[in-house]
């Protein structure tokens, strides 16, 4: 009661949580990592996958939500990295836009071709895996680009987020977007762009 | 759908991948030409990656060996080849990849179905492989044909002849399909349903002759299915093609 002793501003996450392989001072340069890999250079890779790996599977569990499909996305999805790493092209974006945008499109086509199939043959059942709880309940960890990325967000109309959210995270087409939020058809496509944009110019990414 | 402003609109779309598979061929035959597109694209996803900040959550470490172990077995890529290739070199060094990545898909996907459906070999050239036959399906005197126009250019005509069993389709100015996917042909069956027609092969204008019995078939079909194709379809079809009624 008697020593206060002063704090540093009350910004909780401000050093955010290191991940295990990455050490918090220096970030490893993933571009490097990915032209190494592209030589078949399996230790960068793994310097890579330590770096990248919450991220890529942090995406796919949200979209795909089912956290044994998630790490099939993730496992699907650095096999891919691996193959093309090679192929990455600084000019089109950065590692990580390039990583998450495999992830994304991995983590997409898996649910809707889920959805697809559960279309097909109504007595399709899904084989429910029981939920790894000491695999799942891993904190969403905290960092100070989260932090900014949602403070980004709250800049958008209430639709812009909703409609990159239901796209993004949700796997769903603009037109399925539109019906969702009682959109005119063709709508939801300008909300989802019009709100990119604004995000992208808040976060001060990209051109 | 199909005018140059309503195609641009989609790019935001595109870049968080809310584009039906039909939409993104259209739009990727689009991208590749209009360079101030790639540049938006590039930018949006640059701010769409970052949403993954959000949700980043540590992985068990399991996957970390399976992942490790997954690529040790799997040879990178070599980079693209410099579009500046001499023209005369370029078409055959593309064919000859997709065609070792379709073969390779392909034998996993007769593993894991079994010997009962029959694969194009994408190794092997179609179109110069089996010219008498589409010749003569095409010039037969009950071939009737059937064309369906895709937004950007692209065209796929089927033709089939009941009286020979057999049906082509020849396609003009396709759009690569998206990374990672095959168009996959398939032949209405009664009683079966879509059942696969073989895989097409990655060029803009091509002939193939669709495996299976054209003479039973009540039309055709065109979908984007992963790499190697699927053993029925999962996704809703780009074309169908009616062959009309049965005599």
């Amino acid at each position: 009661m008697d020593h206060l002793r002063p704090v540093s501003s009350g910004t909780p996450s401000d050093d955010g949580v290191p991940e295990p392989g990455s050490p918090a001072d220096s970030p490893p340069d993933l571009a490097d990592l990915l032209r190494r890999a592209g030589r078949a250079d399996e230790s960068a890779f793994a310097v890579l996958y330590d770096a990248t790996s919450a991220r890529v599977f942090g995406l796919a569990l949200r979209v795909v939500r089912d956290p044994a499909q998630a790490e099939e996305v993730t496992q699907e999805a650095f096999l891919e990295i691996w193959r093309t790493a090679g192929r990455y092209d600084p000019d089109k974006g950065s590692p990580f836009a390039w990583i998450l945008t495999i992830t994304h499109r991995k983590a997409v086509d898996r649910v809707r071709s889920a959805e697809a199939a559960t279309r097909r043959d109504t007595t399709y059942h899904q084989s429910n895996q029981p939920i790894d709880h000491d695999t799942t309940a891993e904190a969403v960890q905290v960092s100070l680009e989260a932090h900014r990325v949602r403070g980004a967000l709250q800049t958008l109309t209430e639709v812009q987020r909703e409609a990159i959210g239901l796209a993004y995270f949700g796997g769903y087409t603009h037109t399925e977007v539109a019906t969702m939020l009682e959109l005119p058809v063709g709508t939801a496509k300008t909300r989802i762009r019009d709100g990119l944009i604004r995000l992208r110019d808040a976060l001060g990414v990209g051109s | 759908m199909t005018t140059p402003n309503d195609i641009h609109a989609l790019v935001g779309a595109y870049a968080v991948d809310a584009l039906d598979d039909l939409e993104r061929v259209a739009f990727e035959r689009h991208l590749a030409g209009c360079d101030e597109c790639q540049d938006e694209v590039t930018s949006l996803r640059e701010a769409a990656g970052l949403l993954a900040e959000t949700t980043s959550t540590q992985p068990p470490a399991a996957l970390r060996d399976r992942v490790l172990a997954d690529i040790a077995t799997v040879r990178p890529l070599p980079p693209e080849a410099p579009t500046a290739a001499p023209a005369a070199s370029a078409p055959h060094r593309r064919h000859g990849r997709g065609a070792r990545l379709l073969a390779a898909a392909a034998a996993v996907v007769v593993l894991g179905a079994g010997a009962t459906v029959v694969w194009q070999e994408p190794w092997q050239d179609s179109t110069s492989e089996t010219p008498s036959v589409t010749d003569a399906v095409l010039t037969a005197a009950d071939a009737r044909s059937t064309s369906l126009d895709f937004p950007g250019g692209a065209k796929a005509t089927v033709t089939h002849s009941d009286s020979l069993g057999e049906a082509v389709i020849v396609t003009e100015k396709m759009p690569p399909p998206p990374a990672g996917k095959v168009y996959q042909l398939w032949l209405d069956q009664p009683g079966e349903g879509m059942v696969s027609a073989g895989l097409m092969p990655v060029k803009a204008d091509q002939t193939v002759l669709l495996k299976g019995d054209a003479a039973t078939a009540t039309g055709a079909g065109i979908t984007v299915e992963p790499e190697g194709g699927s053993t029925s379809p999962t996704t809703e079809p780009i074309a169908l093609f009616d062959f009309g009624d049965k005599a």
